[in-house]
């Protein structure tokens, strides 16, 4: 690939998003591409694959200035020479049955039909997935999406191989999984690689280029550009001040200054014997005890399907128990039952906070400081104090300047501090975490561990599912391992009796 | 036909093959003995076993059910509704599924069929003998007869409606569509990878029910509180299904689809076997013999005109 004075601008945009790039990748080469959020690495692959509007087109969508091409013709010109895999799986599965959907790109290019099922099955092979061709893709974990898509990608041949993040939202199984598979791919098929990742470690040993991408309009657009060695020892510590993973060994500062976690107070909130699952959905735990006492942080680790975000919703009072009980002790509950779940929902606000997952499910207002205001005036705080307790949220969490955006338009970190905050706004002293640190650069991470350390530091008990040990380790956290569900393990009695109308539910779920 | 090819979705479905890709090895599925909950509305449909049904071309069960259904709505009376729910529960073993789960798909056509025809029996046309009254609302033998006939029709039209649907695997339908019918396959694609999301969609519900509650919004009484919540709700859902529809298009784009004026290979062929015949002609069998059955019965009684 080659681009020569390469600009990008989104319509209605008017800074351009790409600028004046020039950079040259031979074939085979295999690169890694870095930079700040917002400096164009995500719009330079979408370039590649040739899904922008060609240069010279429709205004409207975006306007393209220099040149960009692919195998020494421009990209777009004709698809299927560059192949894409993003960083969600789910929104990348397009058919219903593994072997179809893999065949779907070849048929949108034309390719004869006999000449398909040896591309699909020489894909999958090349990728490792190995389930029959009419295996639903629905019943594929995260890591086996990335690695289908990938194959999706591969039977279109294409020289080369682009890869947005692809590792950004699986657990560290998925991650190795895929990461593997890509190699395995390209020295099966002698395919070029670009992929943009922010953490460095796992791709570092498997590229033989680093290219820094700067922001638009602020020096250069290549900073640095060599291999990972040279470019990492070089330019560690900025890369790492940028949100880049940048591997310990290459910086000269920790992300996080080292922290003793007081010592653990008394006992806040604990499941005994529980036993949970989704409405209507079979029980994922069986038996499961926990103590969250104040002022510690208990991490909830387990494969895939152990059932951790089940529990940890079960804890937070947001589900209720199919066996066994959550204690509220009488700190917590402040006048109320020991059970969270039967609480009214405005009752939890000032009791256990919670922090799902994906910060677009708990986002509720029109402005970001409307988000921040939200719990507490529903509690009915005074207005001053409503305000006050915005602004310095606001304040702490750099997004003073956000205030009147739309949640849903900030970034993936800010919308992800947004979410953290809008919990702690009503000062919960429980809190349960999904994953926060899911998908985060090293910046937003070091963030949020200060601010975990903080409400720590302050008295809360924090209970925080999570694949991430540098998280549990910054945090000095206690760790309680859940194993997938074992059938054999007998379904304690619910402590509380459910009124007599959910009976019937229960039955149902024997 | 390519001689000896089997289907890449597996031998069960094959028997006998229809035109399929020739593979130059064993298929890699050699022994898989069901057609296990491959459905874009996941888990909606299970676990299928194959049957002549099941194995039929999505476009001639969709005729077929199209056959009954208009045959029985052209007329209300009990003969027709009855014959044809007769034989449909004669022909139900076809749909493939254990008994438990097919009481279970049909559930909600059995319970609407009840009250349809209670309503009915009160408020419908009277005429004959007033075996109940109270005001406006009576029981008469005439409102009683609509009333079986209302509630036999609803299970008449309802049960194979469902089974037929549960049979049809929608890559296939669209795979007729596209293929058979000629219809755009831009669009018969694009709605197909849509229909996957819809099953994501009431996972991402799920969670945000929770999330409101987290936010301190699950207490909401009364209609109007309940219907703003439910509004902010459906709007976060919005949000949320076009973000992943934008990024599944560009998914899709990414791999070569929706390029204007491209044409397009098909992996899988959509033919049409004897057997698709005879699903249309034992659906046209049902809904002919329910009609005559009526006629004979002289209860034959058109809606129209």
């Amino acid at each position: 690939m080659l681009a020569r004075g390469w600009s990008w601008r989104h319509g209605g945009r008017r800074a351009q998003a790409v600028s004046g790039l020039d950079l040259a990748v031979e074939p085979a080469e295999r690169v890694l591409l870095l930079g700040p959020s917002g400096a164009g690495k995500s719009t330079l692959l979408a370039g590649l694959v040739g899904v922008l509007p060609d240069a010279g087109g429709d205004a409207d969508e975006g306007e393209a200035q220099g040149e960009l091409l692919v195998g020494g013709a421009p990209a777009g010109a004709r698809r299927g020479r560059a192949g894409l895999v993003l960083q969600d799986p789910e929104s990348q599965v397009v058919l219903a049955r593994v072997g179809d959907d893999v065949a779907f790109g070849p048929e949108n290019l034309e390719v004869p039909r006999e000449e398909i099922w040896p591309r699909v099955r020489a894909a999958l092979d090349a990728v490792g997935l190995d389930v029959p061709l009419d295996h639903p893709t629905a019943a594929l974990s995260g890591g086996q999406k990335q690695r289908l898509a990938l194959a999706g990608v591969l039977a279109m041949r294409p020289g080369l191989v682009l890869l947005d993040e692809p590792t950004a939202n699986l657990d560290p199984a998925g991650v190795t999984e895929v990461r593997d598979a890509v190699v395995r791919a390209l020295d099966a098929t002698g395919a070029t690689l670009v992929v943009v990742e922010h953490r460095v470690a796992v791709w570092a040993d498997v590229v033989d280029r680093v290219v820094v991408l700067g922001a638009p309009g602020d020096g250069p657009a290549v900073v640095a550009d060599g291999p990972p060695d040279q470019v990492l020892a070089a330019h560690g510590d900025e890369l790492a001040a940028r949100g880049v993973w940048v591997p310990p060994r290459y910086r000269t500062r920790p992300l996080v200054p080292g922290w003793r976690p007081p010592a653990p107070g008394e006992e806040l909130l604990a499941a005994r014997s529980l036993a949970c699952a989704r409405p209507g959905g079979p029980v994922a735990v069986r038996s499961a005890d926990l103590v969250l006492p104040a002022a510690s942080c208990t991490a909830l680790t387990g494969a895939n399907g152990a059932g951790k975000t089940t529990l940890a919703l079960t804890v937070a009072g947001l589900l209720e128990p199919v066996g066994g009980a959550v204690v509220a002790s009488g700190a917590l509950a402040d006048g109320l039952g020991p059970s969270p779940w039967r609480w009214r929902s405005r009752d939890l606000l000032r009791r256990v906070g919670t922090v799902f997952q994906d910060p677009e499910h708990q986002l509720v207002a029109a402005t970001v400081a409307d988000e921040l205001a939200h719990g507490p005036r529903l509690l009915g705080r005074p207005e001053e104090e409503v305000r006050r307790r915005t602004e310095e949220l606001l304040e702490r969490l750099r997004l003073t300047a956000l205030a009147r955006a739309h949640p849903f338009t900030l970034s993936g970190g800010e919308k992800r501090r947004l979410s953290v905050a809008t919990a702690l706004a009503t000062g919960p002293r429980a809190v349960v975490l999904d994953e926060p640190t899911f998908g985060q650069d090293a910046r937003t991470w070091a963030e949020l561990v200060e601010l975990l350390r903080e409400l720590v530091a302050g008295g809360a008990a924090l209970l925080a599912v999570t694949h991430d040990a540098d998280l549990v380790d910054a945090l000095g956290a206690r760790t309680h391992h859940l194993e997938p569900p074992d059938p054999a393990v007998p379904l304690a009695p619910r402590a509380d009796t459910p009124p007599p109308w959910r009976l019937a539910r229960r039955w149902g779920r024997r | 036909m390519s001689a000896g090819g089997a289907r890449p979705s597996g031998p069960p479905r094959d028997d006998p093959p229809r035109d399929g890709p020739a593979l130059d090895g064993p298929a890699l599925d050699g022994s898989a003995p069901t057609r296990a909950g491959t459905s874009t509305l996941g888990g909606l449909t299970g676990s299928v076993r194959p049957t002549p049904l099941t194995r039929a071309n999505p476009l001639a069960t969709l005729l077929g059910g199209l056959v009954i259904a208009v045959a029985l709505l052209l007329t209300v009376d009990v003969v027709s509704a009855g014959v044809a729910l007769l034989l449909e529960l004669c022909l139900l073993p076809l749909a493939g599924l254990a008994p438990r789960a097919l009481l279970v798909r049909l559930l909600p056509v059995l319970l609407a069929s009840v009250p349809a025809g209670l309503v009915t029996t009160v408020i419908g046309r009277d005429s004959g003998e007033v075996l109940l009254g109270a005001g406006p609302l009576t029981v008469t033998e005439g409102s009683l007869g609509l009333g079986v006939a209302i509630t036999l029709r609803v299970l008449a039209v309802g049960v194979p409606g469902l089974v037929l649907l549960v049979a049809t695997d929608p890559t296939d339908l669209a795979d007729g569509l596209a293929q058979r019918l000629h219809l755009p396959h831009r669009f018969v694609l694009g709605g197909l990878a849509g229909l996957r999301l819809v099953g994501l969609l009431v996972v991402e519900w799920r969670t945000l029910v929770l999330a409101r509650r987290a936010r301190g919004l699950g207490d909401a009484r009364g209609p109007l509180a309940g219907t703003r919540v439910v509004a902010g709700q459906v709007l976060a859902l919005l949000v949320i299904a076009l973000r992943r529809a934008t990024r599944l298009a560009l998914a899709m784009e990414a791999r070569g689809f929706g390029v204007p004026g491209a044409g397009r290979t098909w992996a899988r062929t959509s033919s049409l076997a004897p057997r698709d015949a005879g699903v249309v002609a034992v659906c046209a069998g049902v809904a002919g013999l329910a009609t005559a059955a009526a006629l004979v019965a002289g209860t034959w009684a058109p809606v129209v005109g």
